[in-house]
């Protein structure tokens, strides 16, 4: 009973050591950041693959700003930190989504100063300084983002995308609002929608919220739906489900939350036609002097 | 006379039939009748004497124009590249006669002496220490004085240059002016006046002259390479690196075509140079054509900046912000500078200009300071990830007057709000000149999807007015 009992460990012991060298021989150097150490992290295997090709889809046209978003918390969470990043950008996605927001990039949590942004005419453009870029080993991470299905972005294209960002250990977020998703060369392909949410006191707002499918991952199967919240503070994906306890209210929640907690019902029912003055930006930061 | 027709610019021929310039048409006419004539066009005159200009760079970088139809070159230090003075006049006679261009020539000790020999239209060389004789028999208007003042001198007697030159300055000065002294000095050579180039000249510059024109674009890349190898080589003696650089094609029908390139550091690495100019010269929408070839080609650096050896620090950080520069000079030289943007704070609260994207290429340092705003842990974004510039008008519907929205239809599509905070009220900076903004009253809003708008209330309500318009400024994430 006991020799069986030891070889099986001895066993066991040496298909881990097995796997695990076989892990770091198939892709070496390549870093897994976690995303909200949880059912995410466990479907992706571990976390995100860095020096990979990841590629994130809105649902719909009106998804785009949340897919951005994504991509945005994504680079933080996959760039090492203070490395520049570079997001390359198609003039028309400018025109179709509004440009890009310094305050509000900052507001997600990606300081501005790092940010490199590259705008381009034409999808071959956007494609070939991809390229280009993704073989600058000194960056965090980049977005490429191309609209629509150009047909510069063949596989051909994507397998070049990939090899670049394995041979730099930079990781790629390839954009793609206004295209369907479609099998490509991609590590991951994220479908990404807005989520309702969690209101704050006073029925404000809350944090970015996105409902996310895993629609392909390259070591495994896909999953979702999820509903992961964006913590700009932690630099974390939460689970919105856990904001319904109590206790990570008061963690996550803001400060003034537990000191309104009491006259939340009240604020519920009148909360469409609340009172001008009562609202929560105006007392907490002095914006322009005069009105 | 006024509004008649005048000669401006006669040729030999004319002056010959004593047809000067300022002679009024007509009366030309009547002396000579079968005259051909043609209008005067001083902006193509104007765009002929540039392009002989950026021509005449092959022989100087020092070249300053001179009146309307005069150039001068500094060829201090450049004649025995051409084979001494003779050989380069000669030279610069024969090419621009092969254009079809007639034109005089005079070298000179000073751009003065030069000057005034050309415009009695002389084609000469003076001696070094000679100028005072050779001047001596030009009237005194190649003083270039006013009228008042030449007519006084002529009256006085002093009809040439050869009778001012043997006077003491002194009573000149005093009866003529200082100038008239000053402009005599310069004229015999014995004093010099700087001419101002009409381009900038490089700190340091490279060329390959061929003796067979060269056409294809691997000779030219080949010859680029050699050229920044020479520079990089002369930076360093210097001990410095250069932030812009300019490669100059002369084609031999004398067409210049420049390229220039900017880098983000002091750079002087030849092989990283000739990467840039290589992108450049693929990307250019109007390709250089090489006709039939070009036979200079030459390579300056403008801006150049004392450059600090690099040191690689344990972690290697200094060479990877060195990457990072390479890479948006790269991308800068291939796509555009003004597509490869950083962001910079400005010092205001209006949404669309507390950005401003300026070329990465030129900012020295681009870790600047502003952007922390003093978020509160814990709170949502307060700014849109995305901004529409300019803000796109929607039609809302609000429960009361100055409340949030309750619905509002963008782009045809009715979203139903069901969460809003604010206002948050940004008003008009007042202490901006030609500011047109007004009050905004920003609302964060979340529709039934679940989607994040950033709506504004334009204005203020007023009694018997049209209630102010609402508009959809940003999405958030």
């Amino acid at each position: 009973m006991n020799t069986a009992k030891a070889t099986l460990a001895a066993l066991r012991r040496r298909v881990a050591a097995i796997e695990a060298s076989g892990e770091t021989e198939g892709r070496e150097a390549a870093r897994i950041v976690g995303l909200d150490q949880g059912e995410v992290d466990a479907a992706l295997g571990g976390g995100l693959a860095c020096g990979a090709l990841h590629e994130i889809h809105a649902a719909a046209g009106a998804d785009n700003a949340a897919a951005s978003g994504f991509a945005a918390a994504l680079v933080l969470r996959a760039a090492p930190q203070d490395r520049p990043v570079i997001w390359i950008r198609q003039d028309y996605a400018e025109r179709e989504n509004g440009a890009l927001h310094a305050d509000g990039l900052a507001a997600l949590g990606l300081d501005p100063a790092r940010l490199i942004l590259v705008k381009l005419r034409d999808p071959v453009a956007v494609l070939r300084a991809g390229i280009e870029v993704a073989r600058c080993a000194a960056l965090g991470a980049i977005i490429v983002e191309v609209w629509g299905e150009p047909k510069a972005l063949d596989l051909t294209t994507q397998r070049r995308l990939v090899l670049a960002a394995e041979a730099s250990g930079v990781t790629i977020f390839l954009l793609r609002p206004g295209a369907q998703p479609l099998p490509g060369s991609a590590e991951t392909r994220w479908l990404v929608r807005a989520g309702p949410a969690a209101a704050l006191p006073m029925n404000a707002p809350g944090h970015p919220t996105f409902d996310l499918t895993l629609l392909r991952h390259r070591h495994g199967p896909p999953g979702g739906p999820w509903r992961l919240e964006w913590n700009r503070d932690a630099q974390l994906f939460k689970h919105q489900a856990l904001l319904r306890h109590s206790a990570a209210l008061s963690e996550l929640g803001p400060p003034e939350a537990a000191a309104e907690g009491a006259v939340l019902p009240f604020e519920r029912r009148t909360a469409p036609d609340r009172r001008e003055g009562e609202g929560r930006a105006p007392d907490r930061r002095a914006r322009s002097g005069g009105a | 006379m006024k509004g008649a027709l005048r000669i401006v610019a006669p040729d030999p021929e004319a002056l010959k039939l004593g047809l000067g310039t300022d002679l009024s048409l007509a009366e030309a006419r009547a002396r000579i009748a079968n005259l051909l004539v043609a209008d005067h066009d001083p902006v193509a005159d104007e765009a002929l004497i540039e392009r002989i200009a950026d021509w005449c760079d092959r022989y100087t970088p020092l070249v300053a124009r001179y009146g309307p139809n005069g150039l001068i070159l500094d060829i201090t230090g450049a004649a025995h590249l051409f084979r001494g003075e003779a050989a380069l006049l000669a030279d610069v006679m024969a090419r621009l006669a092969t254009f079809g261009l007639s034109a005089y020539g005079v070298i000179a000790g000073t751009p003065d002496t030069a000057r005034a020999l050309v415009r009695i239209g002389r084609t000469m060389i003076v001696e070094p220490g000679r100028e005072a004789e050779a001047v001596r028999p030009l009237s005194v208007t190649a003083l270039d004085l006013d009228e008042a003042r030449t007519l006084a001198l002529t009256r006085a007697g002093l009809k040439t240059i050869g009778d001012l030159v043997e006077r003491p300055r002194a009573p000149l000065a005093a009866r003529f002016g200082a100038d008239c002294v000053d402009r005599l000095e310069r004229l015999i050579g014995r004093a010099e006046h700087p001419v101002s180039p009409r381009r900038l000249v490089p700190a340091v510059l490279a060329e390959r002259i061929f003796f067979e024109p060269i056409a294809h674009a691997d000779d030219m890349n080949a010859s680029l390479r050699a050229l920044a190898a020479d520079i990089a080589a002369l930076l360093q003696t210097r001990g410095e690196g250069g932030r812009a650089f300019e490669a100059s094609f002369y084609r031999v029908d004398g067409l210049v075509r420049r390229i220039s390139v900017a880098t983000a550091r002091p750079n002087r690495d030849p092989v990283a140079i000739a990467r840039l100019f290589h992108e450049k010269l693929d990307a250019l929408s109007d390709p250089l054509e090489a006709g039939f070839g070009f036979d200079l080609i030459r390579l300056g650096a403008f801006r150049t900046e004392p450059f600090l050896e690099a040191q690689s620090s344990l972690d290697g950080h200094a060479l990877d912000d060195d990457a990072v520069s390479d890479l948006v000079d790269r991308l800068g030289a291939r796509f555009g500078v003004e597509r490869v943007l950083r962001f910079v704070p400005e010092d205001t609260h209006i949404p669309e200009r507390r950005a401003r994207a300026v070329p990465a290429l030129s900012l020295d340092d681009p870790s600047c300071p502003g952007w922390d705003e003093g978020f509160l842990s814990g709170e949502p974004p307060q700014r849109p990830l995305s901004l529409f510039n300019p803000p796109e008008p929607v039609e809302a519907l609000a429960g009361v007057p100055d409340g949030p929205p309750l619905s509002f239809r963008w782009r045809r599509v009715l979203h139903q709000v069901a969460r809003a905070e604010g206002p948050e009220r940004i008003a008009p900076e007042w202490w901006r000149a030609n500011d047109d903004t007004r009050e905004r009253d920003y609302y964060r809003v979340e529709d039934r999807e679940g989607r994040r708008f950033w709506l504004f209330r334009e204005g203020l309500y007023q009694e018997q007015q049209p209630g102010p318009r609402w508009y959809l400024h940003g999405l958030f994430a």
